[in-house]
Order: C-alpha cells, then sequence, then structure tokens
C-alpha cells in the first residue's frame, strides 16, 4: 500500500509541475502588465518601470516560474493587489467554508441519488425510470444560480424559512450552520444528484443483468439481500468513481453559488480577485483547487484498490 | 482520472468503416417524438437569435426612466427592467448572445482538442505522452475556476468568457479523439492505405479521421449545452457580456438585485430560456449518440417492442429491462455528466 502511494504521488508530479505553471502564466497570457494592475493605470512610467524591476518582470519566465514556485513551496503566496491582506490568510479564512458547502452537497447528491439510481435501475424501462431519468435530465439542464435565486425569492423572502445571505460554519453554533448551509448545500448538488443517479441506475442495471444475481434468485435469497449486498457491490467501483467526479463537479458549481449567496468562501473571492485583476489571489486560490481535485484522485484511486483487489 | 474511459473502449473490428449515411440522412430525428420536440425549440431560439433585430418590439437598449421595473402590460409584454428597458426584447436579444457564446466555445475547444488528440493518437510515443500529461493536468482544474482564471487575466467580456471556456472544454475533445484515433488506426482499411503508400496527412485525414469523429460530433452537442450554461453563468457574475449587452445572465443578475421589487416573471423567464434550450441541446446530443451507435438504437426499439408485447398479453413482467445492458456512453465518464457539471452552474 505505501509502494502504491509513492508510485502515484510521484505521478502526480509532472501532472502539478504543469498545472502550476498554467497558474503562474495566467497573468502573462493577458494584455495587462502586471506592475500597471498593481500602481493604477495612471501611474508614471518610471514608478512602473522601478516596479517591474523589483517584482522581477523583467528576468526570464522560466527564472520567474522558478522563484514563484519556491515561494509557493513555503506557503508564501504573496499578498493581495486590492486588500492588503496575505493571500494564505484568504485561503486560510475561506478554505473551510467551500469545504463545508462542498461536503454537504457531496453528502446530499450522495444520499439522495444512491437510492434514486437504484430504485431507477429495478424498474427499468417502466414509469418510475422514466420519472427519475427525466428528472436527472433536467437536473444537469437547470442553472444553478438560477435556481438559488428562485430558492432564495420562495424560502427566504416569502417565507423567511432561511437567510438570503451570508453563512455560519458550526463554530457559530450548530443550528445557525444548518440554517445557512441547507439552501446553497442542496443548490450545488442538483447537478450532483442527476449524475450520481445516472451512474448509479448505469451501474445497478449493468450489476443486475449479471449471471450470478439469477443464481442468487434461484438459491432463494431474498431480493432485498441480492439488491443490497450482491448488486450493489458490484457497482461499487462505478460509485466511488462517481463520488470523484461529483467533488470536482461540486467544487465548481460553489463557486457560483457563494456568489448568489454571498458566502465568503474560495468562489466568492476568486471572482472579486477576477474582476480586479487580484493575480496574486486568483493564483493562490486555483491553486488549492487543483490540490483539492488531484487530492481526491488521489485517495479514489487507493479506494478502487481497496474495494476491488482485480484492479491493478 | 485513471479510469478507462468508455471513449477509449468503443471500438469495433469490422474491417469496413462504419457507414456515414445514417447521419446525412436524418432519420434519427424523425425517430423520436423527444428529438422532434428539443429540435424544435432549439431552432426558435436560433430563430430569434438570428432575427431578433426584426421581431423585437423594442430596442433592447432604450431606456423608458418613467416605467422602471413594471410588470407585464401591452407596451412591454414581459415588463420592464429597472433602468425602464423592455425586457421581452432584452430577451429576444439575449438568446443571440448566449448562442453565439455556445458556438464560440465548441468551435474553440474542437480546434484545440482535434488536432491535439489526433497528433497524440497518431503519432504516440513521447509526443502523446507529453501532450497527454498536459490534457490530464488541464482537466484536474475544475473548468469554470480555470475559465474565471482566463478571462481575469484576458479581460472580461463575451468573446474572452467563451474562449476561455472552449479552452477548458479541449482536453476532453483531445482525450476522446485521441481514444477514437487509437481505436481506428488499426483497421485494415488504414493498413490498406499506408501500404499503397498514401502520405500521412491523406490517411490521417481521409481514412482516419472521417471514421473517429463521430462520437466528437456527439460530444459537441453535449458540449454546446454545458457551454450554455457557462455563458449564462459567467455573464451572471459580471465576466461574460458586459453591459448594457442584453444576456440572459446578466439580466438575471439585475433582476436578483431587486428580488423583492422586480415582477416575477423577470425571474422566471431568463432561468427557464435557459434550463429549457439546454434541455433541448442535451436531449439532441442524447439522441444522436442513440443513432449513431446502431446496438443501442436496437435495444432501445426492442425493449419498446417487448414493452408493448406485454401490455398486450397482459403480464406485468417488466423484467425484459433489468436485462439490459448499459448504454454505452460516448463521453467519458469523468466528463459526461460532469463536463456538464464542472462548468455548469
Amino acid at each position: 500500500m505505501l509502494r502504491l502511494l509513492a508510485t502515484r504521488m510521484a505521478a502526480i508530479i509532472p501532472t502539478l509541475l504543469f498545472a502550476t505553471f498554467t497558474i503562474f502564466g495566467l497573468q502573462h497570457i493577458g494584455p495587462a502588465d502586471p506592475a500597471t494592475v498593481v500602481l493604477g493605470e495612471n501611474a508614471t512610467e518610471e514608478r512602473i518601470a522601478s516596479l517591474r524591476e523589483q517584482m522581477g518582470l523583467n528576468d526570464p519566465l522560466i527564472v520567474q516560474y522558478g522563484k514563484w514556485l519556491g515561494d509557493v513551496a513555503t506557503g508564501d503566496l504573496g499578498e493581495s493587489i486590492i486588500r492588503s491582506e496575505r493571500v494564505a490568510t484568504t485561503i486560510k479564512t475561506s478554505l473551510p467554508v467551500t469545504l463545508q458547502l462542498v461536503l454537504s452537497g457531496v453528502f446530499i447528491s450522495v444520499a439522495i441519488g444512491v437510492p434514486l439510481g437504484i430504485l431507477a435501475a429495478t424498474r427499468a424501462n417502466k414509469p418510475t425510470d422514466v420519472m427519475v431519468t427525466s428528472g436527472s435530465a433536467i437536473g444537469v439542464s437547470i442553472p444553478s444560480f438560477w435556481l438559488g435565486l428562485v430558492l432564495i425569492t420562495a424560502f427566504a423572502i416569502n417565507w423567511k424559512i432561511f437567510p438570503a445571505r451570508g453563512f455560519a460554519t458550526p463554530g457559530d453554533g450548530i443550528g445557525e450552520a444548518f440554517r445557512h448551509t441547507i439552501l446553497p448545500a442542496f443548490v450545488v448538488s442538483t447537478s450532483g444528484i442527476a449524475i450520481v443517479t445516472r451512474q448509479v441506475r448505469g451501474a445497478m442495471i449493468e450489476a443486475l443483468s449479471a449471471d450470478s444475481i439469477r443464481t442468487h434468485q434461484a438459491k432463494g435469497l431474498p431480493w432485498r439481500t441480492i439488491l443490497w449486498k450482491h448488486a450493489l457491490r458490484n457497482s461499487a467501483v462505478t460509485i466511488v468513481t462517481v463520488i470523484g467526479l461529483l467533488v470536482n463537479t461540486t467544487l465548481g458549481a460553489t463557486v457560483v453559488i457563494e456568489a448568489v449567496f454571498a458566502i465568503p468562501g474560495m468562489g466568492f473571492r476568486v471572482i472579486n480577485a477576477a474582476s480586479g485583476r487580484d493575480f496574486p489571489v486568483i493564483q493562490g486560490v486555483v491553486l488549492t483547487y487543483v490540490l483539492i481535485v488531484l487530492a481526491i484522485n488521489l485517495l479514489i484511486d487507493i479506494a478502487y484498490r481497496i474495494i476491488d483487489p482485480r484492479i491493478q | 482520472m485513471t479510469a478507462p474511459t468508455v471513449g477509449d473502449t468503443m471500438q469495433s473490428d469490422s474491417v469496413r468503416p462504419p457507414k456515414a449515411s445514417r447521419l446525412q440522412k436524418l432519420d434519427w430525428l424523425w425517430a423520436d417524438t423527444r428529438a422532434k420536440v428539443a429540435l424544435g425549440w432549439v431552432l426558435v431560439v436560433l430563430f430569434v437569435a438570428i432575427f431578433a433585430p426584426f421581431i423585437a418590439p423594442a430596442d433592447p437598449i432604450e431606456q423608458n426612466l418613467r416605467s422602471i421595473l413594471a410588470g407585464p402590460s401591452s407596451d412591454y409584454l414581459l415588463g420592464t427592467d429597472d433602468i425602464g428597458r423592455d425586457f421581452f426584447s432584452r430577451m429576444l436579444y439575449g438568446a443571440r448572445v448566449s448562442m453565439f457564446g455556445a458556438f464560440l466555445a465548441v468551435s474553440v475547444s474542437m480546434m484545440i482538442g482535434i488536432p491535439v488528440g489526433l497528433i497524440a493518437g497518431y503519432v504516440g510515443g513521447v509526443i502523446e505522452n507529453v501532450l497527454m500529461r498536459i490534457v490530464d493536468s488541464i482537466l484536474g482544474f475544475p473548468a469554470i475556476v480555470l475559465a474565471i482564471g482566463l478571462v481575469a487575466a484576458l479581460g472580461p467580456g463575451l468573446t474572452n468568457a467563451m474562449v476561455a471556456v472552449g479552452v477548458t472544454f479541449s482536453p476532453s475533445v483531445a482525450r476522446l479523439m485521441r481514444g477514437q484515433v487509437l481505436a481506428t488506426k488499426n483497421h485494415l482499411y488504414v493498413d490498406a492505405a499506408e501500404q499503397y503508400g498514401s502520405p500521412v496527412w491523406r490517411t490521417v485525414l481521409r481514412h482516419i479521421l472521417p471514421n473517429a469523429i463521430q462520437p466528437i460530433i456527439v460530444q459537441a452537442a453535449l458540449l454546446l449545452a454545458v457551454a450554455f450554461l457557462a455563458e449564462a453563468a459567467l455573464s451572471f457574475l459580471g465576466l461574460g457580456a458586459q453591459p448594457p449587452t442584453a444576456s440572459w445572465g446578466g439580466m438575471l443578475s439585475r433582476s436578483s438585485q431587486f428580488l423583492q421589487v422586480s415582477p416575477a416573471v423577470q425571474l422566471y423567464a431568463p432561468g427557464l430560456a435557459i434550463a429549457l434550450t439546454v434541455l433541448a441541446i442535451n436531449a439532441l446530443g442524447d439522441s444522436l449518440r442513440d443513432s449513431l451507435d446502431p446496438v443501442a438504437g436496437t435495444e432501445r426499439r426492442l425493449h419498446r417492442t417487448l414493452a408493448r408485447a406485454a401490455k398486450r398479453l397482459g403480464s406485468n413482467d417488466g423484467d425484459t429491462g433489468r436485462h439490459k445492458p448499459q448504454t454505452p456512453t460516448v463521453a467519458p465518464p469523468d466528463l459526461q455528466p460532469s463536463t456538464a457539471g464542472r462548468a455548469r452552474s
């Protein structure tokens, strides 16, 4: 297992290097000069030139990248251009917020999607299945930010059950955290539910068509045992794959939803940073997203081998 | 991302290339009601997008400050927005922005993804390794996050935003294309062409590309739906279409600032327009996929017939369904729902 972990980690390194290079390169592909962004359009040419020197912008790109990567490796992500705050601090405060939302969203997707998928699979091509399948087609087609607005109108403005904006973590009290999380988490999970349902349905239909299932039926095992024990276990690989995918999807979904609900997570920060061309923040936050995705992929890879020893 | 992709395994061992006539005859469209309805809606939206200046009752950026946030009336079919512009006309013009944006993003992704996939698949070796490493690392970004980063670099605006979205889509196209090329290049007809001395470019363009392209077309249709959502989301966030241009996402963003006072229809109309169009494009993509994959299509017809027969016999058996193998999907599993998912919201 340790050896496996080591080889997987080694395989991630080139991916990570290229990803960091992309992130670093973001501020150099556009028309805007980073020094001008910092000083504003009205700065004198001498000041811009001296700042360029100071920022090392006259060095070859690869040298700049090396320096940046070195700083990043020691946890120094620079300072925000717009707010006088270290980027590391920004991430430290916004990451838990986003993670709370993502985990809640993934939980809801799995909790609703898996049973729905199994239900649809056992009634394949019957009305129930058609309803579930159509529902998941609608789920991936609704713009989630719009659904967020509709739910805010219904549950926060008309019926004042949940707050319309802002966020609370469990540190602020469990009840408060729950009230603030439930709406955005549900919105974030709409596409997730649809994805999980679709994939689980497919995997279960395949698992249920296996010969072994017929044998189990013939020897008189109760249908419930066959379904939940044998068929579900044979679809476990798919389900694990879907969960990995789901984290990526949900992370993306939170970006926009954080803006809708004014939740001070990483998505909210990166959108503000994008309008202000605050590249240190953009780079830091995007890097954090990539690290999360890579970590999840690694975990999924390991989970495969635990669930299904046949995978080499 | 290490899971084998379904796209990679879609290969048939026939010596002759599959016939393209299915696509050309458009049989698939008329075989299925869902596809017909979906096509109808997409055509309506396209028509509106193209002819917006002729059918819109008012100028989409003309302000009438004496009528602000008014409800629907005979003058203003869907009321007016916060600075007194005709909401209905803005809806019609918004179709333009969305359609243009979505097509732009998909074109960009094809222009990058197809050549990269072709080269990686055909040339192989070190080049393939390097290219696929790059593809994999871009797939490690949540698409919307990378798109936002790119927009920050290029500057906000519809064209920049949708080029950025196209770039984030391209790895999925490249991956699928490579898989298809790998599956195609071992066919006998490719070998034959090479033996006859066909130059590499001709082998690739004449023999490999046409026989590997079908899943890419399906992928393009499905990506179009995702691009539509991405355009709406980026315009909603203020990074896409800039005011005063009317876009559905931008209109939702304005309505959302006046949720308590603006007419309800102004919250529902743009959202429903986006949702229905995306649903229709997805449905078309699905039908196209089924039609290009004869096995799935036949099976579906078989099920329908069996179900009908069972009904007629008064049997309550639906067991037929349980033995249906999983319909192969064209998009790699990490993209199909998820491209959807990644860029959406």
